[in-house]
């Protein structure tokens, strides 16, 4: 910037630069993206429906209505129908969005940071900590994924924030055996010789190289996991240790909606399709965060 | 220059690789990747380091800034043996002795501009306010003929030169007194090769660096180096003045290596010394001269005894029984 040339003044070279550097912002990348923007609507619009579900829910959700059951959606002022206690339908969609997206952000947050912490350590400092860790970790996978749920929730007890940790422990293998073998292979680069060369801190190396180059399997996985969650959960309050009853939530109105799927369709397929819906805009953000986040990416 | 004070020397260093068997219970083995292996090296001046591949060269290099841990012998650097040191003490000798590596794609973080590679070691040792900084990035990269406007281009938007500039400004930030250019030239393209070296020489000379010049290049050595250290699987074999080692050259390696350079004209008759055999394995116990299985001179004393480095003329050392 101090360099003056005859073609180009100060100013235009500094404004170039900030141009430059401007396009090249996350946000600026993000909002590039089609199809990650349209994920971002998506997410957003569920976030609004978590927030205002007292304000927009047309009726109780919890409020019986027997005579109106398995009303086919749009009769009786029912723009979902009812399910098989005549519950509005719509409603439910509305308040089961709280647990289910709570399920989903959390149970993953949970499952991410974890994972994330003990596979960066794991992979990082290698030997005797390394094998624990992770003999640990393929402990934890060798069990069936919902028995590991279930062991969880015996333990820490029912409730929806007990069913966030259950199901983010459960994950954590997952997230650390991708970022402990993404680490090993890092780890060695020559770059991080280079820093390490330069005075490093073992801190910045991890978190300020290594990490940045591991994370976008980890993204990936992290979509992945926030669809899984919101299944898992359903899976859970099934068998009764998740949310209980007459609280709805996504995969407990898939759940009920299933044994009536001959009679009443409408009620398994219109919760189905807001988990689709979720599921899809995760997975559409995701990707457009991993593309943003890699620098080969600039279009 | 400054003949008679070594700003480092390195004293009968030492690295062995523990090798791990690939089957359950077989026996650890040892790979003599560097075996005492002495050298001064002066403030100012470029010692080229040269060799074959695997004969621990780039070793050297990495022993020197600590990437690896020697398994014995010593470093002296200002008075002090630095392969104690450790915590602080470490890294602020760290700000002294820089490397540069040979592959200028894998040595950037794809993740890093090129403006925030050159700031990262100045950051690292808490040197300079943010805007001083700032201004130190514009202009090294200036110093190192790399165009100021794309301080935050990623590496790689860069070609392989441009790498290696940045590599070089990264390892400038510091101010270092020496540093160890491991093959920097041996990833690009020979009129590349020349505008790197040409960099090199006239920041040494700005900056009154010591260069530590790792190459398998014949060429470039001659053209960058003031003193030549030949290495054969792990140790020096000879070190003399580089025009010295053209033209009387003494160790029958070097005299082999050296022949195999090509005539420059074709009416030029040029005997070629041929070295039989393959060049023995590291690994495992070393016995008597590394070079004896292959020696056109050998004799007996030379597969029991390994040979020392001699003085044999006025700084010219060789480490053979003939001399």
């Amino acid at each position: 910037m101090t360099e003056k040339k005859d073609l180009l003044g100060i100013e235009a070279q500094v404004e170039m630069l900030n141009k430059e550097r401007k396009s090249n912002n996350a946000w600026n990348k993000l909002k590039r993206n089609k199809t990650a923007m349209f994920g971002l609507v998506i997410i957003c619009i569920m976030v609004f429906m978590v927030i205002t579900a007292d304000i927009i829910s047309p009726y109780d959700p919890n409020a019986l209505d027997l005579g109106n059951a398995y009303s086919k959606p749009g009769v009786n002022g029912h723009i979902f129908g009812t399910d098989e206690f005549g519950r509005d339908l719509l409603s439910r969609i509305i308040y089961g969005s709280r647990i289910s997206i709570l399920v989903a952000v959390g149970a993953t947050l949970v499952a991410g940071a974890i994972g994330l912490v003990l596979g960066l350590i794991s992979g990082y400092s290698g030997g005797i900590i390394d094998s624990i860790l992770m003999r640990i970790m393929d402990g934890m996978m060798a069990f069936p994924f919902v028995l590991l749920a279930i062991l969880l929730m015996t333990i820490l007890g029912s409730g929806a924030v007990n069913v966030v940790l259950a199901i983010g422990i459960a994950n954590v293998p997952i997230f650390a055996r991708i970022v402990r073998g993404q680490v090993l292979v890092v780890k060695n680069e020559e770059y991080c010789n280079a820093v390490r060369v330069l005075g490093a801190s073992n801190f910045r190396l991890l978190f300020g190289h290594i990490l940045p180059n591991i994370i976008s399997p980890v993204i990936v996985q992290a979509t992945l996991s926030t669809a899984g969650s919101i299944i898992s959960e359903a899976a859970l309050s099934f068998l009764g240790l998740g949310i209980s009853p007459p609280t709805a939530s996504w995969g407990n109105i898939l759940r009920g909606g299933k044994d009536y799927l001959n009679t009443a369709p409408h009620i398994a397929m219109i919760s189905g399709f807001f988990i689709l819906i979720t599921v899809l805009g995760f997975n559409l953000l995701g990707d457009g965060i991993r593309d943003v986040l890699d620098p080969k990416m600039k279009k | 220059m400054n003949e008679n004070k070594p700003i480092l020397s390195i004293n009968n260093l030492s690295k062995r690789f523990k090798l791990r068997g690939g089957k359950l219970l077989e026996k650890q083995q040892i790979l003599h990747a560097l075996s005492n292996v002495s050298l001064d090296i002066y403030e100012g001046e470029t010692l080229g380091v040269i060799g074959e591949s695997g004969c621990g060269k780039s070793t050297l290099g990495r022993c020197i800034v600590q990437l690896h841990k020697p398994s014995s012998g010593e470093i002296i650097y200002k008075g002090e043996n630095i392969l104690n040191k450790t915590g602080k003490e470490l890294k602020q000798l760290r700000k002294d002795i820089q490397i540069i590596f040979q592959d200028p794609y894998s040595s950037l973080d794809p993740r890093k501009t090129a403006g925030a590679a050159i700031e990262e070691p100045m950051i690292i040792h808490n040197l300079y306010t943010p805007k001083e900084r700032k201004e130190k990035v514009l202009s090294l990269m200036k110093e190192v003929g790399l165009d100021t406007q794309h301080v935050y281009r990623y590496p790689h938007e860069f070609s392989g030169g441009q790498r290696q500039r940045i590599n070089i400004a990264r390892a400038l930030a510091l101010d270092p007194k020496i540093i160890v250019c491991d093959e920097p030239v041996s990833a690009l393209d020979v009129s590349v090769q020349a505008q790197v070296l040409n960099l090199l020489n006239d920041l040494q000379k700005k900056h009154n660096l010591t260069l530590i010049f790792i190459s398998h290049d014949l060429s470039v050595i001659k053209h960058v180096s003031n003193r030549v250290a030949i290495m054969y699987l792990g140790k020096v074999v000879e070190l003399c003045d580089s025009k010295e080692i053209y033209t009387n050259p003494k160790h029958p390696y070097t005299q082999a290596l050296l022949s195999a350079i090509p005539p420059e004209s074709p009416f030029e008759k040029k005997v070629q010394i041929e070295l039989k055999g393959e060049i023995p394995s590291p690994i495992g116990e070393q016995k008597g001269c590394a070079l004896a299985t292959r020696c056109p001179y050998v004799t007996e004393r030379c597969t029991k005894e390994i040979p020392v480095l001699r003085d044999v003329a006025d700084g010219h050392q060789v480490a053979c029984f003939l001399y």
